[in-house]
């Protein structure tokens, strides 16, 4: 715990001077925060872009784009924008916002510290990001374009260099090695995040007193420490293969367009899958838990209830982490691997199923016998659960691999993971968005724009998606730029000319959303009081937006649990953790 | 006590709203789900059918998982949205913690191990003796089908003799007397009852073949020989695709599965053969 | 490492006789703000603990490679290892030693002798990384090199792997030697005690991994 006894003069001095100390080069988690959530913010339109244009060129292949050489997209490009578009949203979107963006402003206020542990390293994080972003980006513009070989990059296909494909020449060197960038920002943020979490918490801010979201911080930060260390191990040896004449993954006797490769043999395209896939499995799970966090806390405070069951949700919580490092061979049923191991993975996948689905029951435990007021944070919180369930039930089809051998790298696949970790999760960080950007900022999101925004989101992912497991069972392969090689693609062309109709509004709508934020900002509603939405985690009792120290140089102490509203024989339907018992109000 | 904000009066016409288009789109769901509008075609091999049962017993469990939590949720959102009562104050239930722990355990993994023969019938066995066996390889943007002829051996096969332009997709080479009868074809044709095996061999990257009748899928490897086995019992044409990246020709890498009866197929080899004098 | 606020004694009486409380608002190598937060010293090693369990798992990634490549296909040659790698690795178990007798001078207060001691071990580290270059020359004039065969690509890789974090280590030596402590929130002491953690941890590090190559050669 934190004490304060060392020799007197050690007050604090005053907040940073300067423009690029104070927003620039800000050791303060509360500015760091903002940076990682705008990088997320920006990635997320780059993102959005990118599927809007493969939306349009699978719903309309002959389709003329200004920006393309000869008007209509090649193959080629379509795996670009769909290696990109993965590639930007998983890692710069769902591994930044939901974690480094609002872990990184909330967990320290909400232990009651008044930063992170190591300040300096969590500015080196933004920026080593940073970095990294703009390496991948980078691969956009290089002649010969961006890698075609899917976020997953499977060798040899991203090993054996531009004559298996263009832009698998530098475009796919500045991916890999931008990557291997954002590995090494990832682990000073987890470092950070670990230590402070083990380290700072206030006096009396006990393990079983923290809130769900910082729970879900901690976890996910170990995860992301064990996991990219194993990413960044794949990169190398694969940036090894490509550049300095290694063959871990790639094996010999290959031809490739009549040219026999004769400086290549024995390495295992396995190997890869292996290492890749022991690293993001942990990733999907870093992806989708603070959302969880997130929706535990708001569904609690938006219904002036205790989270239902809560020491079983951070059981669940870290059962989720420890078995997300059991089951990645559930990715690769189909690729050569002993289908005994394949049966192994199996079970436990299904295992893994069990905490999700406590975690579902415990959420409508929550709002059962609640009081409910549907603010934006709450709906979208509410949404958060209800595609959660539907992009999680498909995950026990896919775990069976006697149906994998049907569903694998088909339609089905690409429901379930959009819907979990491209709308459920992202649901997560519009919640945590309208609820926190009052703290953050000062003002309120426009609820009236919000509200708009909540359903049109709701709906259009809904409209989105849901097609696509139809596809799936309809055998539809996924990765494809167009469906025209045979009858039964040819067939499912309305489906997916429906989806980009969808996806084409459901884009436009986050431009409302966008304009909303961007006018709250400066014109929302103030937020006066420090506990607009009478709250009880440490955040709410410090100033909006808060100074620069978060306490004001106090250390708070912490005496409740939660998520303790509607106490009964109390006068308020909520009690702070702060709030010494004598002065709680008695009803 | 909290000052009654505006969405608190409007909470009826917004928690309506929820539960609505929450029960709209699990019927709507469901629906398509049983019309079977867009479905897997019909199966044609045993394995297919004993899949299509577990592929049954999923969605009927899943099913009522999904309807039973987004109806709960829709029920949840409008039973206890906020008319200005109070909130219920439970920390949680142990018993029923307990009980749906146990429950879905049992379900789901018992989902998962009843999935184990199907599973088993494709992989725990390998082929009969007597399998035909046909060579599948995988190229940038194409499938070739090797068979072994009427000596029943397959020839040897050069990387460097790989030619797609000259009609030397796989590289075999003439010098070997077993390549002599060696059929290479760019369609898969099999005779309907009797067991087959491929072999699937990849020239350059991964690519996956993939057939929706067969209910089976396999990737194929560069530096790996995968075996696998179906008997197809259905004659007709079916639609091959490559069902893993393999580059910018990935979504038109298609080829046709080509299930005969056993005298269309002995002439079909016969058909083969005369082609390559 | 970014000096945050301790509060400990051992500021006090460690590393700056006189008993006064190191000024407000010091340097913190970086730190812009300028002002303080209470981190206690434990976080450090908290800290210490979390990064050496994200190497592991890089370095274990990269020992799984190799077992498994070693065991697919039959292209694996035997790589000799240059016999200097002995000499190497009792140099750096040597190291270890000396790190450690430095921190006994140091808690002794000896501070010349803690820098004598300090300087030879930070002498054997270059000497072990100038060790492993030899090394490489040996192997890459045999004929060797990266792209030879799988052993030999491990080896490299490995080594330099290895090599990289050792030099990280090296840093830090030089970092705990010249870093004005008085300044600092943590003491020059604990920051020696982190530092010899982590070189202790490579120490095993390459016992582990030249086991590895040795067996696997």
């Amino acid at each position: 715990m934190v004490t304060h006894e060392n020799g007197g003069g050690h007050g604090h001095h005053g907040p940073p001077s300067g423009f690029i100390r104070k927003y620039v080069f800000s050791v303060d988690h509360k500015v760091i925060g903002i940076q990682y959530l705008s990088l997320a913010l920006f990635s997320v339109f780059v993102g959005m872009a990118l599927s809007l244009l493969m939306r349009l060129h699978l719903a309309w292949p002959a389709a003329k784009f200004f920006f393309f050489k000869g008007g209509v997209m090649t193959p080629e490009q379509y795996l670009a924008l769909m290696t990109m578009h993965g590639t930007i949203m998983v890692f710069m979107v769902l591994t930044t916002a939901p974690q480094s963006g609002f872990g990184n402003y909330f967990l320290p206020i909400q232990i009651g510290a008044a930063d992170m542990a190591f300040p300096v390293l969590n500015m080196l994080s933004f920026w080593t990001t940073f970095v990294s972003l703009i390496v991948m980006l980078s691969a956009f513009f290089v002649s010969a374009g961006a890698p075609i070989g899917g976020w997953t990059s499977y060798p040899p296909l991203s090993a054996l260099g531009e004559i298996v494909g263009p832009g698998q020449g530098a475009g796919e060197t500045l991916w890999i090695v931008g990557l291997a960038i954002f590995c090494g920002a990832s682990l000073m943020g987890a470092l950070n995040f670990i230590t402070t979490l083990i380290d700072l918490r206030a006096k009396g801010m006990t393990l079983g007193r923290l809130p769900l979201t910082c729970w879900t911080w901690f976890v996910t930060a170990i995860l992301g420490l064990l996991a990219f260390g194993v990413l960044l191990a794949a990169c190398i040896l694969l940036l090894l293969d490509r550049v300095g004449g290694t063959s871990f993954f790639i094996p010999g006797g290959l031809v490739v367009t009549d040219q026999v490769i004769t400086w290549h043999k024995g390495g295992s395209p396995l190997l890869w899958q292996h290492l890749f896939w022991f690293f993001g499995h942990p990733e999907v799970y870093i992806a989708i838990l603070p959302g969880m966090g997130v929706a535990s806390h708001l569904l609690s405070t938006f219904s002036r209830k205790p989270v239902f069951g809560y020491r079983a949700m951070v059981g669940a919580v870290c059962a989720i982490g420890f078995l997300g490092f059991c089951v990645w061979g559930h990715h690769m049923f189909v690729s050569g691997m002993s289908p005994y191991s394949a049966f192994a993975f199996s079970i436990l996948t299904m295992t893994i199923g069990v905490p999700s689905a406590i975690k579902t029951f415990n959420w409508l435990g929550t709002i059962w016998g609640g009081k409910i007021q549907f603010n934006c944070a709450m709906l979208f919180a509410l949404g958060f659960v209800s595609l959660f369930v539907s992009g999680g039930l498909s995950g026990l089809f896919l775990a069976q691999p006697a149906l994998d051998l049907y569903l694998h790298d088909a339609y089905f696949v690409v429901a379930h993971f959009h819907l979990i970790m491209g709308v459920a999760a992202i649901f997560g960080m519009f919640a945590g968005l309208y609820f926190w950007f009052p703290k953050m900022f000062g003002r309120f999101l426009h609820e009236g724009i919000g509200k708009v925004h909540f359903w049109l989101t709701f709906i259009g992912v809904y409209a989105i998606f849901m097609p696509m497991h139809f596809l799936g069972l309809a055998g539809n392969p996924r990765r494809y730029s167009e469906m025209t090689a045979g009858p039964f693609l040819i067939a499912l062309q309305p489906v997916h000319v429906f989806i980009s109709i969808a996806a084409f509004i459901t884009i436009a709508a986050q431009l409302i959303f966008l304009f909303s934020f961007l006018w709250s900002l400066k014109a929302g509603k103030e937020a006066k009081e420090e506990n607009p939405w009478h709250a009880t985690t440490l955040e709410w009792s410090i100033p909006s937006p808060p100074p620069f120290d978060n306490f004001g140089g106090h250390e708070p102490v912490v005496y409740h649990g939660p998520y303790e509203f509607s106490v009964p024989g109390a006068a308020d339907d909520y009690i702070p953790q702060h709030l010494a018992p004598e002065l709680v109000r008695k009803a | 006590m909290m000052p009654r904000r505006r969405t608190e009066r409007g909470s009826t016409s917004v928690a309506l709203a929820f539960a609505l288009f929450l029960t709209l789109m699990t019927v709507v769901t469901v629906y398509i789900f049983m019309a079977k509008i867009w479905w897997f075609p019909p199966a044609i091999t045993d394995f297919g059918h004993e899949i299509d049962s577990q592929f049954t017993r999923t969605f009927v469990i899943t099913g009522i998982v999904f309807v039973a939590a987004q109806l709960g949720l829709a029920l949840a959102v409008f039973k206890f949205r906020d008319r200005g009562q109070k909130a219920h104050y439970f920390e949680g239930n142990n018993t029923m913690e307990i009980v749906w722990t146990l429950a879905t355990i049992v379900l789901f993994v018992g989902l998962g191990l009843y999935a184990r023969n199907a599973w088993a019938q494709v992989h725990f066995i390998g082929a009969a003796p007597g399998a035909l066996p046909i060579e599948v390889t995988a190229q940038q943007f194409a499938w070739n089908f090797r068979y072994a002829g009427p000596d029943g051996k397959f020839g040897r096969e050069k990387p460097e003799l790989v030619s797609a332009s000259t009609g030397n997709p796989v590289g075999l080479d003439s010098t070997d007397p077993a390549s002599k009868d060696d059929i290479v074809s760019p369609v898969i044709a099999v005779p309907a009852g009797r067991e087959v095996e491929l072999i699937l061999r990849s020239q350059d990257v991964t690519h996956s073949f993939y057939v929706r009748e067969l209910r089976l899928k396999q990737d194929a490897v560069p530096g790996m020989e995968i075996h696998m086995h179906f008997t197809a019992t259905v004659p007709g044409d079916y639609e091959l695709a490559c069902a893993e990246l393999c580059g910018l020709g990935h979504y038109r890498m298609h080829s046709m599965l080509q299930v005969m009866t056993e005298p269309d197929f002995e002439k079909w080899q016969r058909d083969q053969e005369a082609a390559n004098q | 490492m970014p000096g945050t606020i301790v509060d400990d004694v051992e500021i006090i009486d460690a590393g700056h006789g006189g008993g006064t409380t190191p000024p407000a608002g010091g340097d913190d190598d970086g730190d812009s703000s300028g002002w303080r937060r209470p981190v206690p010293r434990r976080a450090y090693f908290t800290a210490l603990q979390l990064g050496l369990a994200a190497i592991v798992m890089f370095f274990m990634a990269l020992a799984s490679s190799y077992i498994v490549r070693k065991g697919l296909g039959n292209d694996w040659q035997r790589t000799p290892l240059p016999p200097v790698l002995w000499f190497n690795t009792a140099i750096l178990l040597a190291s270890s030693v000396t790190i450690i007798v430095a921190r006994r001078r140091l808690e002794g207060g000896e501070r010349e002798a803690f820098r004598s001691w300090w300087w030879v071990t930070t002498g054997l580290g270059v000497l072990f990384l100038a060790g492993q270059i030899i090394a490489w020359r040996e192997l890459a004039a045999a004929g060797m090199l990266l792209s030879t065969n799988p052993s030999s690509s491990f080896f490299y890789l490995l080594t330099a792997a290895h090599g990289a974090h050792l030099g990280g280590g090296i840093l830090a030596l030089f970092y705990v030697a010249f870093r004005p402590w008085n300044r600092s929130r943590i003491s020059q002491a604990t920051a020696a005690e982190l530092t010899s953690i982590y070189w202790h941890f490579m120490d095993g590090l390459w016992i582990f991994l030249f086991v590895l190559l040795t067996l696997g050669r």
